[in-house]
């Protein structure tokens, strides 16, 4: 079989075809069930929701055109095996994390992970050994694990079961996954990537090298970003030394029986065009991208960085297909510009944080949209630019653990107006939503620093979620 | 033989005219350029299927755009023309002897060339020593002057294509920094009579009234134009326009005009109800 086909696209439109009758869910039978959805999906979309069937596969036990499929996708991306996900580039990593770490396991991993890796660790109940993701103390960002203080981590904790890397961060950092890769192996550890960022390094010799291609055992891959998939549709990627069926049995433990067809399919579609378009499509993202950075650079004030980060260490590499961009030396949190450029210029961004704003670029842009972002950036600076020193400076605040994610999870817990905590052991999650970093996990101390940065970012209008008090008045600690 | 060109003004109306022969069509990387030979209105300069220019009815649409701002303010010396490659706005322009420099913004060349070959009505003067074209993106253009321009006159067509990025507050904001002090925008604002149209014309008069402290609307009348009513925003930092303007110091230049005089400048800004109250609506 060769990357030119698209085995669940053809069994899909053989089925169609067939015109059978539906006596099997779903209930809405092709949509005749409910007009109101056809009117607003489409005909086409209502006519491939469907169950699994027998020329359809099942993506619980794939043997026939899910399987093929996998297969297709392992060979585009270099992998051994891998895995249609459903359940979002969240289900991946967790995924991951459980098919290589059991309760009390240790697995090392940089703080600024995304929240399902630490969601992965109250599931699983694996103790998480935190490397200090260095941070940029201009741009306030969290940058990448320096290979010597992961080597440390590996050495002071040498019954670690894996290693987690971002490959790269949302702001597109990137750390030495190959050394890391190497040392871990050598001290008998698995490597797991995070790659819900990092879809187009499999297809573009102009960016970071990719999980598979430097031997990480797991990935997990966001087709739905970068890749072009449906919302919600995600790959699992295996190497050589990885129990396939182990990781199957895993993934079945928290996955959909009902898979739909509609995210299968278009992880299909996306593969096949990645496999046969991908290098190209990657170069116009690139170009557009880099296009964007030197306009944006020539009007001053604002800062796109780019691969001038690369410094060998906490950030060994930089994705450039990333278009964040550093606020602060404007006077505005990058929170607030992105409400401007969404409230006032009708653009919308993909996060803004306390000090930068990240712009999604991607194939499906074009020149003319990027020359009303920059536009705006101008005419944003003409109009709102404001003193850069009322603005807080960020700081990585070192977390102090107390207890594992699930033990603090699970723990006795006492709710506490959230001014009344510091000192105390947090029992829940705190984190701007997006980036998705937690600020605060489950069985972190909780101090004056924190809570001041919690403060802050609210007032500058950050999503904060977490609590189970949406309120984000009050906050539970462990008794 | 009869031929017969049609323009949908929304899904259920159109207009039709008789043409005689088609001279020119191609298809840019911006859009589809075709001109006809029409038997009532001359030549025709249509845009993926709109009529932009006809020989017969341009001068309404031309001198409007440039003598009002050119009343109300006879000291602009430096102006910036965005879109306008047929070159009519040129032309009115350059009947004044204090303007310095016109510089011409336009995407794309082949609608010059081919304006200058089949329509030399409104682009023969577009190779005049005064007039720069620049073959650019008008927003990219727009992002790198400061302080440079008396007057800019936006041309550009449908907010829904080709022209989306010129009826934003991107836009608008940039003119107004390109701007000097007294400096004066006029932006054309679609009609105001088709639903579809009226929110254009409203999205466009909320962004520019939201970048400018003076902002008013004016009317013309012209033919092949959806409704055969067409709207302008007139912007400024400083002038209003039709207050304390020195209309005889425009009669005394002499210009010869076929639809503007100084009555009409006046009259020209008062608005149906229903205009007024679109209007306020986007405010």
């Amino acid at each position: 079989m060769t990357q030119e086909r698209a085995p669940i696209l053809e069994a899909l439109t053989r089925m169609k075809a067939n015109r059978l009758v539906p006596f099997d869910v779903p209930g809405h039978k092709r949509g005749r069930g409910n007009r109101e959805l056809v009117d607003f999906l489409g005909q086409q979309c209502l006519d491939v929701d469907v169950n699994s069937m027998k020329p359809l596969d099942n993506l619980c036990h794939p043997v026939s055109v899910i399987k093929d499929a996998e297969k297709l996708a392992a060979e585009a991306f270099g992998a051994a095996h891998s895995f249609l996900m459903i359940g979002g580039t969240t289900s991946a990593v967790q995924a991951m994390v459980l098919s290589t770490c059991k309760p009390g396991d240790k697995i090392i991993l940089p703080r600024n992970v995304h929240r399902s890796a630490i969601n992965a660790l109250i599931l699983c109940g694996a103790t998480p050994v935190y490397v200090n993701p260095q941070v940029d103390e201009r741009l306030g960002i969290s940058l990448g694990m320096k290979v010597e203080e992961v080597i440390a981590a590996i050495k002071n904790n040498p019954d670690a079961k894996a290693v987690l890397v971002n490959n790269p961060t949302y702001y597109g950092i990137c750390s030495d996954i190959a050394t890391i890769t190497k040392v871990a192996h050598e001290h008998g550890m698995k490597v797991l990537a995070d790659e819900a960022h990092g879809t187009h390094f499999y297809f573009s010799k102009k960016l970071p090298p990719s999980a598979m291609s430097v031997g990480a055992d797991m990935a997990a891959v966001s087709m739905h970003k970068s890749g072009g998939s449906l919302t919600q549709s995600s790959l699992l990627l295996t190497g050589k030394d990885i129990n396939a069926g182990y990781v199957h049995q895993i993934i079945n433990l928290t996955q959909s029986t009902s898979g739909s067809y509609l995210l299968m399919v278009s992880l299909d579609i996306s593969r096949r065009n990645l496999a046969l378009r991908g290098e190209e499509i990657f170069d116009k993202v690139i170009d557009l991208v880099e296009y964007a950075r030197d306009e944006i650079n020539y009007l001053g004030g604002w800062y796109a960085y780019g691969k001038e980060l690369a410094d060998g260490g906490a950030v060994y590499d930089f994705d450039v297909t990333k278009l964040s961009i550093f606020t602060r030396s404007v006077g505005l949190a990058g929170v607030e510009v992105y409400d401007i450029l969404r409230d006032e210029y009708d653009i919308q961004l993909e996060f803004g944080d306390i000090a930068n704003v990240l712009a999604y670029v991607s194939v499906g842009d074009r020149v003319k949209d990027i020359e009303r972002l920059v536009s705006a950036l101008a005419d944003i600076k003409r109009i709102y630019r404001k003193d850069p020193s009322r603005l807080m400076k960020v700081e990585y605040i070192d977390p102090i653990v107390d207890a594992a994610p699930k033990e603090a999870f699970y723990a006795d817990k006492v709710s506490l107006p959230i001014d009344e905590t510091v000192g105390k052991t947090a029992a829940e999650f705190l984190m701007c939503y997006p980036p998705g970093i937690p600020i605060l996990a489950p069985g972190e101390r909780i101090t004056k620093e924190i809570l001041d940065y919690v403060h802050y970012a609210k007032r500058k209008g950050c999503q904060i979620t977490g609590p189970e008090d949406m309120t984000i008045k009050r906050l539970q600690v462990m008794a | 033989m009869e031929l017969w060109f049609s323009e949908q003004h929304t899904p259920n109306v159109r207009l039709s005219l008789k043409v005689d022969k088609q001279l020119f069509s191609e298809t840019t990387e911006f859009q589809r350029i075709d001109i006809f030979d029409s038997t009532e209105f001359g030549r025709l300069l249509v845009l993926d299927g709109r009529i932009m220019v006809t020989e017969r009815d341009e001068f309404i649409y031309h001198e409007m755009i440039t003598h009002v701002p050119m009343c109300v303010n006879p000291e602009v010396k430096r102006v910036l023309l965005v879109g306008g490659g047929d070159g009519g706005s040129a032309r009115e322009l350059l009947k004044y002897d204090t303007i310095e420099k016109i510089d011409l913004v336009e995407p794309d060349k082949t609608l010059v060339r081919a304006c200058q070959k089949f329509i030399p009505q409104t682009a023969a003067c577009l190779d005049n020593p005064r007039i720069d074209i620049f073959f650019a993106d008008a927003l990219k253009f727009i992002r790198r002057k400061s302080n440079e321009y008396d007057l800019i006159i936006v041309e550009y067509i449908d907010p829904f294509g080709s022209g989306e990025g010129l009826f934003t507050k991107e836009f608008y904001g940039n003119c107004f920094n390109a701007l000097r002090e007294g400096g004066i925008m006029v932006n054309q604002h679609e009609n105001p009579f088709y639903s579809l149209d009226a929110a254009a014309m409203q999205r466009a008069h909320k962004r520019l009234a939201s970048s400018f402290p003076t902002v008013r609307v004016y009317q013309i009348h012209i033919p092949t134009f959806p409704a055969g009513q067409w709207l302008f925003g007139f912007a400024s930092k400083k002038f209003h326009p039709t207050n304390d303007v020195d209309f005889n110091r425009w009669k005394s230049l002499g210009l010869q005009t076929k639809y503007y005089n100084t009555k009409i400048h006046t009259g020209a800004f008062a608005l149906p109800s229903y205009v007024i109250k679109s209007l306020q609506a986007a405010e």
